[in-house]
């Protein structure tokens, strides 16, 4: 049974865990001071050697990825560390930087130093002003106690870090969307070739890497390699936070090795709500293929997780018991892609517009003959044709539910989801139905 | 495939050549060729949108999908796991490439993007200006599906935007594919439309709050496009670009939109006439009426682009001002001039010949060109004064021009051939400007310029008072220069300076493949060209004179100045004469020293010459229109060769109409020296400038044989180049500048690329994107002249005055700069004076109106 490993979580629980004091007292900053007294080359190889693989989705391995910058060549190259987080399900780097910020700031100062960046930026999504707020003061009193600035504790290492709000749009998160939106122009992906590390923002060499890798660097330093691949499976090493949603009796963030079940994490959890059952789930996000009750025991790991049919993504797992209607959720996911999508490329742009309207349709009861393999070949026609993976991502559900559920699209030829699935059963609260905008316009700001 | 080379041959291999197989057919293209252009090669044309060749990929649009498969570490070919953007993917070594043809995965990729570019496309073709023409129509057919399975609700706009007076936007056509976006940031660097919103509430546009449905956002950092000094949302110069490389109707110009169907359309490749470029263009006709005209395809000149005045000023050819019959004039007895009236060819040339023999015999003829002509006319028109009229008085420079500068373009112009080229100017390390603004008189050297700029390889200095918008966007560096003092700074870098920016400027001069560029300006800084030509010697840097008229540079070089005959030789050279004479099969040329445009006319008024052969001469681009009028009227006789009426009309004893650009062939020569012949365009009655000069030429008893242009064209060839003596390089001095008192400032002017010109009229729509005429003057005047930044400046000399609104401007004090031929701002007809003239500045008292 694996239990538990609360590293980024650790204090969460204290009574003032983002302050200053809490977390020098912790023994905060000494990772840093650790890491000034190494040579960069070690401490890239350290992480190397730790295996861990980015936290932000894709699962790339960290070292390597800092190993792809150029040798210096005398001019500037950045840290960017993108805490845009949007995935529908995500909720890791928000309350990491929440509860814990200076956990963040200390790891983006070992992995300037060890990247040979002096200037780094934190493009943390706009919305959440509270968390903004909150990083702007820890990194002003890491100003102030001399973890950050010049001549970093007698080093000789400087380091400005750069706290910017995004505008509020999930293709921000995309790492060169984020970068043009750093630079102040429209957040659309870029064209790759060039990558960051050889032109990134400012058409500098530039390290992308989510909230939680970065947090995760301080430990390994501190920990070394071997403590840090004692955790997880052979190629996913280390701990993560999975986030658990839905109908589960315990919602919330929980920290465990890379491989845990979602069995495993349900038990943790109190299981599924009282009285219910699991129907279907995300492992890694709304852009991940969902799971039914039978992957229950799939270890969460990148390797495993794809071997399934999925993606383990962000580790969002967003559960949902029998009383949830696969086609409403599904249409729910869709509108935030077609929401979402930048509108950069024919296929997610226009794929997204169309997919939406078609499970509205489904929806409410009034499908068409061949709509649902329309929805199936619409999906096939935007994954892999689209510029960036948010298109890819808005297929995931679709294509997955499809196959697991087709008999509830068929439904939806003649009955609405309402009917079959009464929205009220799903809710965790009392069920409000929506007025008519017409009835509603009066009393909203009354 | 047939004749394919045994694999096992060795095969020289050039480093730079990359083998790639497409659609099983092997093929070698250089490095960093893009997989679209290598298929394009063998004839395989994979279906694009955003894909243009002259902007920088995106890869946007999806459309142009291909299955890629790469050799790995071992050689292995290995498929790629998704289609790749064929657009956006350079080749490499040993790259198999499955396009639609060879690959189900491509083609369907294919369908599936087309599909979805057409779910939310209006299909209104029947009513599209581009149906017929459209890349999205052929494709759809070529690529597509035949029918949609899209059967929910499309997305709707409100349309047509008005992007500025001439382009409009449709916001349902438009299939986002950034070419037009694309073009105004890499090319024309006026990004004057943007992306905005996203998904597929995307669209194109100027972010105009109240066409987004946005709150108005205050200061914030994000606003409506640029504005320019009026408050006018600012246009472009180059916009109609946008519309033609548009790949569906989105962008339509309102000179355009609903005209005529492509496939009505008559096409004629032509040269435009609009500056000194020559730039290809297209001319779309339907039943003998010009509808548009296109930019043409030529990778030499113009590339892909032209300017809006080429593309959209066309009505001025057959405006309804347009003369179709020959005219006479009557005068009474006293000379007294009476009314015109219609001739026949016949009497109008007997009258014309008549009169001009007994003005040559009683004092002289001169003759006035213009600067508009073909390589045909220019020569006519030399050949018509030295032969029939036995004169060296000819000049086509309708515009301020000195001696110094006849010496200067017969010595560094004249007989030069093509040396400084387009292909030059993207290439120079270092670009000085003197006197010479490219986007307001250049045209499309300025988009050659910045194409250098933008790719990192040029460097640009401009010898100007202040830095204009165009001098911006090449990033270039302003040496801050008063008018009058060009001559002054050019020699201070001739000669060495200790002043910093000054010796770096000349060291970069120095540079193989610096360039100087000078403009028709210099010919009123005395002194000027002179040092030029003494920097260019010191530097090694090659010079470029680049006038604004597509006629200077054949005048130049076909002899209709007065010290030049063709090919750049002198008339003072008895040689030169003899080679010329024995071309023409007579026995001499006149001797005599030639007068220059204002000499001819002080001599008209003077009546020291008694006649005048004008071609299209506007009298208020001369250097004293007044005084050009009054000696026009004291002229015995005056034969005006015209395409529309015009102030000379009203002074002509004869006037011979002649034919427009569209309704006659022949050849232009543009700055570099690059013939640029074009075919007619429109049947038409009327004639060339050489023909109507040939007959009467004959009617004065000599034989031009300018009767056909290209037998004309022999003549001149065979005239072969001029190996004797050039003229003699100006040493003109420079004038001390003139002291500004006290509520006068020295005047610095041009000439915008978009002006009161009467070849843009009839254009409306293009009229309302050219810039405002405002003043320009620093702050300091501003002050001292009592005008506040807006306000409106009075500036004035004894011949009358201009008021227009101030625009405070980084700028030497004392300086007032006016556009020089605006709305509202005719300097020399209203000021009477050039730049570098003392003027007087106040404030003004009109509030000027902005017109719609
Ligand atoms: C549409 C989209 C949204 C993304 N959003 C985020 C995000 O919010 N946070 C994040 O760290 N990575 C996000 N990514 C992944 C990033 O592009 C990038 O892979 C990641 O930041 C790299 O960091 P890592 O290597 O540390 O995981 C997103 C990717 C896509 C395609
Ligand atoms: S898939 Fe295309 S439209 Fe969608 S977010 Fe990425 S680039 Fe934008
Ligand atoms: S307006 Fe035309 S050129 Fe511009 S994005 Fe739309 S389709 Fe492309
Ligand atoms: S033409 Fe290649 S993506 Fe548009």
């Amino acid at each position: 049974m694996t239990s538990l490993t609360p590293i980024l979580t650790r204090s969460w629980g204290d009574e003032t865990p983002w302050k200053l004091e809490s977390y020098e007292k912790a023994g905060g900053y000494e990772g840093l001071k650790k890491a000034l007294g190494q040579s960069q080359a070690d401490l890239v190889q350290l992480v190397k050697d730790s295996g861990l693989r980015g936290r932000g989705g894709a699962g790339f391995p960290t070292g390597m990825k800092w190993g792809f910058l150029p040798a210096p060549d005398g001019g500037p190259r950045y840290l960017v560390v993108n805490a845009d987080e949007s995935e529908p399900g995500t909720c890791k780097d928000i309350p990491l930087m929440m509860a814990d910020p200076h956990l963040l700031v200390e790891g983006v100062a070992i992995t300037s130093y060890a990247i040979g960046s002096h200037h780094a930026f934190i493009y943390i999504r706009g919305e959440v002003v509270h968390v903004y707020r909150r990083l702007l003061k820890a990194v002003a009193d890491a100003y102030a106690a001399g973890h950050l600035g010049k001549n970093i504790h007698g080093s000789g290492f400087d380091l400005d870090v750069t706290v910017h709000a995004g505008a509020g749009a999930y293709i921000c998160g995309e790492e060169t969307a984020l970068l043009d939106s750093l630079e102040g122009r429209r957040g659309q992906p870029r064209l790759k070739p060039p990558f960051p590390a050889v032109a990134g923002l400012y058409a500098r060499p530039t390290v992308v890497n989510n909230v939680e890798s970065i947090a995760s660097v301080p430990a390994i330093v501190r920990g070394g390699a071997d403590w840090f691949t004692s955790m997880g499976t052979e190629r996913s090493t280390g701990h993560g936070i999975f986030s658990l949603s839905g109908h589960v009796t315990r919602p919330g963030q929980y920290e465990a090795p890379l491989g845990i079940t979602l069995r495993e994490l349900l038990e943790m959890a109190g299981g599924i709500r009282e009285g219910h059952e699991l129907k279907f789930w995300t492992p890694g996000g709304s852009s991940t293929p969902i799971f039914t009750a039978e992957h229950l025991d799939v270890p969460l790991d990148y390797e495993s997780v794809g071997a399934a049919g999925s993606m383990l993504g962000t580790r969002a797992l967003q559960i949902f018991d029998e009383t949830t209607s696969v086609v409403r959720a599904v249409s729910r996911w869709t509108d935030f892609y077609a929401h979402e999508s930048c509108g950069k490329c024919t296929p997610c742009r226009e794929g997204t517009y169309w997919l939406k309207q078609i499970l509205h349709r489904l929806e409410h009861g009034k499908g068409e003959a061949g709509d649902i393999e329309k929805l199936v070949d619409i999906c096939d026609n935007i994954l892999g044709r689209a510029f960036c993976a948010l298109g890819d991502g808005a297929t995931s559900s679709i294509t997955s539910a499809v196959q697991l559920f087709r008999e509830e699209f068929e439904a939806g030829m003649t009955q609405p989801a309402s009917e079959l699935f009464p929205p009220e059963r799903s809710a965790l609260f009392d069920y409000t139905p929506r007025r008519s905008a017409g009835a509603a316009a009066g009393a909203v700001h009354a | 495939m047939t004749t394919t080379t045994d694999s096992q041959t060795p095969v020289a291999v050039d480093p730079n050549l990359v083998t790639v197989t497409i659609d099983g057919i092997e093929t070698a293209v250089p490095k960093g060729t893009l997989i679209i252009r290598a298929a394009e090669e063998i004839g395989i044309a994979i279906p694009r949108f955003c894909d243009h060749p002259l902007l920088k990929p995106v890869g946007a649009c999806r459309q142009c999908l291909v299955d890629v498969a790469m050799p790995d570490r071992e050689g292995n070919v290995r498929p790629m796991p998704k289609p790749q953007p064929s657009c956006a993917m350079e080749v490499s070594p040993g790259m198999v490439v499955h396009t639609q043809k060879t690959s189900a995965v491509a083609a369907k990729a294919q369908h599936g993007v087309m599909e979805l570019l057409l779910i939310n496309h209006p299909l209104d073709c029947p009513t599209c200006d581009k149906g017929g023409e459209c890349p999205l129509q052929n494709q759809a057919l070529s690529d597509g599906r035949a029918t949609s399975r899209f059967t929910d609700v499309k997305r709707t706009f409100a349309k047509p935007l008005k992007i500025s007076t001439q382009i409009l936007l449709d916001r349902e056509r438009c299939i986002l594919c950034q070419r037009c976006t694309r073009f105004s940031k890499e090319i024309a660097g006026d990004q004057f439309i943007d992306l905005q919103k996203r998904g597929a509430s995307q669209q194109i546009g100027r972010f105009d709050e109240d066409v987004l449905g946005f709150a108005p956002l205050g200061d914030a950092t994000v606003g409506p496009a640029a504005e320019d000094e009026s408050g006018r949302a600012f246009a472009s110069y180059w916009s109609g670009n946008t519309v033609q490389i548009c790949p569906v109707g989105a962008l339509t110009s309102a000179a355009y939109r609903f005209r005529s169907r492509p496939f009505d359309l008559v096409s004629t490749e032509a040269v435009a006439e609009h500056d000194a470029n020559g730039s290809a263009i297209r001319i779309d006709h339907r039943r003998g009426t010009v509808m548009r005209r296109l930019a043409g395809d030529d990778p030499v000149v113009n590339e892909e682009w032209i300017s809006d005045k080429d593309r959209f000023a066309f009505h001025w050819q057959t405006a309804p001002d347009r003369l179709t019959h020959p005219l006479v004039r009557d005068r009474a007895e006293d000379g007294t001039r009476g009314e015109l009236r219609t001739a026949s060819w016949a009497e109008a040339l007997e009258v014309a010949a008549t009169a001009l023999a007994a003005a040559r015999d009683a004092g002289g003829v001169g003759v006035l060109p213009g600067g508009r002509l073909t390589i045909e006319d220019a020569y006519a028109y030399g050949k018509l004064a030295r032969t029939a009229l036995g004169t060296n008085d000819i000049d086509h420079r309708a515009r301020p021009a000195s001696a110094e500068e006849e010496s200067f373009l017969g010595h560094a112009v004249a007989g030069h051939g093509i040396d400084v080229t387009f292909g030059d100017l993207e290439k120079a390390p270092a670009v000085l400007l003197v006197g010479f603004e490219p986007e307001e008189e250049g045209g499309i050297v300025f988009l050659r310029l910045r194409k250098g700029t933008q790719a990192g390889r040029t460097r640009v200095w401009s010898l100007a008072p202040f830095a204009t918008r165009g001098l911006e966007r090449l990033d270039g560096t302003l040496v801050p220069t008063a008018p009058g003092l060009e001559s002054e700074v050019v020699d201070a870098l001739a000669t060495g300076t200790d002043e910093p920016s000054l010796a770096a400027l000349r060291e970069a001069l120095g540079a193989q493949g610096a360039l100087v560029l000078v403009g028709e300006r210099l010919a009123s800084v005395p002194g000027s060209l002179s040092a030029v030509l003494r920097l260019t010697a010191a530097t090694g840097a090659r010079l470029a004179w680049i006038p604004r008229r597509i006629g200077e540079r054949a005048g130049v070089e076909m002899g209709t100045l007065p010290g030049l005959l063709p090919g750049g030789r002198p008339v003072s050279d008895a040689a030169a004469r003899v080679d010329i004479a024995a071309a023409w099969d007579v026995t001499e040329l006149p001797t005599a020293p030639g007068r220059d445009t204002d000499g001819i006319l002080a001599a008209l008024a003077a009546r020291e010459l008694r006649g005048v052969v004008v071609g299209g001469v506007e009298l208020g681009d001369l250097t004293d229109p007044v005084a050009a009028r009054a000696a026009l009227e004291a002229a015995d006789v005056v034969v005006s060769l015209e395409v529309r009426a015009s102030e000379v009309t009203d002074l002509a004893d004869v006037v011979l109409p002649v034919a427009p650009p569209a309704e006659k062939s022949g050849s232009y020569l543009n700055w570099e020296g690059r013939v640029r012949a074009f075919r007619q365009a429109l049947e038409s009655h009327a004639l060339p400038d050489h023909r109507v000069l040939d007959e009467l030429a004959r009617h004065l008893g000599t034989d031009l044989g300018a009767r056909d242009g290209n037998v004309l064209r022999k003549e001149i060839d065979q005239l072969g180049a001029w190996d004797g003596e050039r003229v003699a390089a100006p040493a003109t001095e420079a004038v001390a500048p003139a002291a500004v008192a006290p509520g006068t400032a020295v005047l610095a002017s041009w000439h915008l690329q978009l002006d009161a010109g009467r070849g843009q009229d009839g254009e409306p729509f293009l009229a309302g994107t050219a810039r405002k005429a405002v003043a320009r003057l620093s702050a300091a005047t501003a002050e001292a002249a009592g005008v506040a930044d807006g306000g409106v400046l009075r500036v004035s000399t004894g011949a009358g005055r201009i008021e227009l609104p101030a625009v405070v401007t980084d700028m030497p004090d004392h300086v007032v700069w006016l556009p020089t031929n605006s709305p509202g701002s005719a300097v020399r007809a209203a000021l009477g004076v050039l730049p570098g003239a003392v003027v007087q500045i106040t404030a003004g008292t009109v509030t000027t109106t902005e017109e719609a």
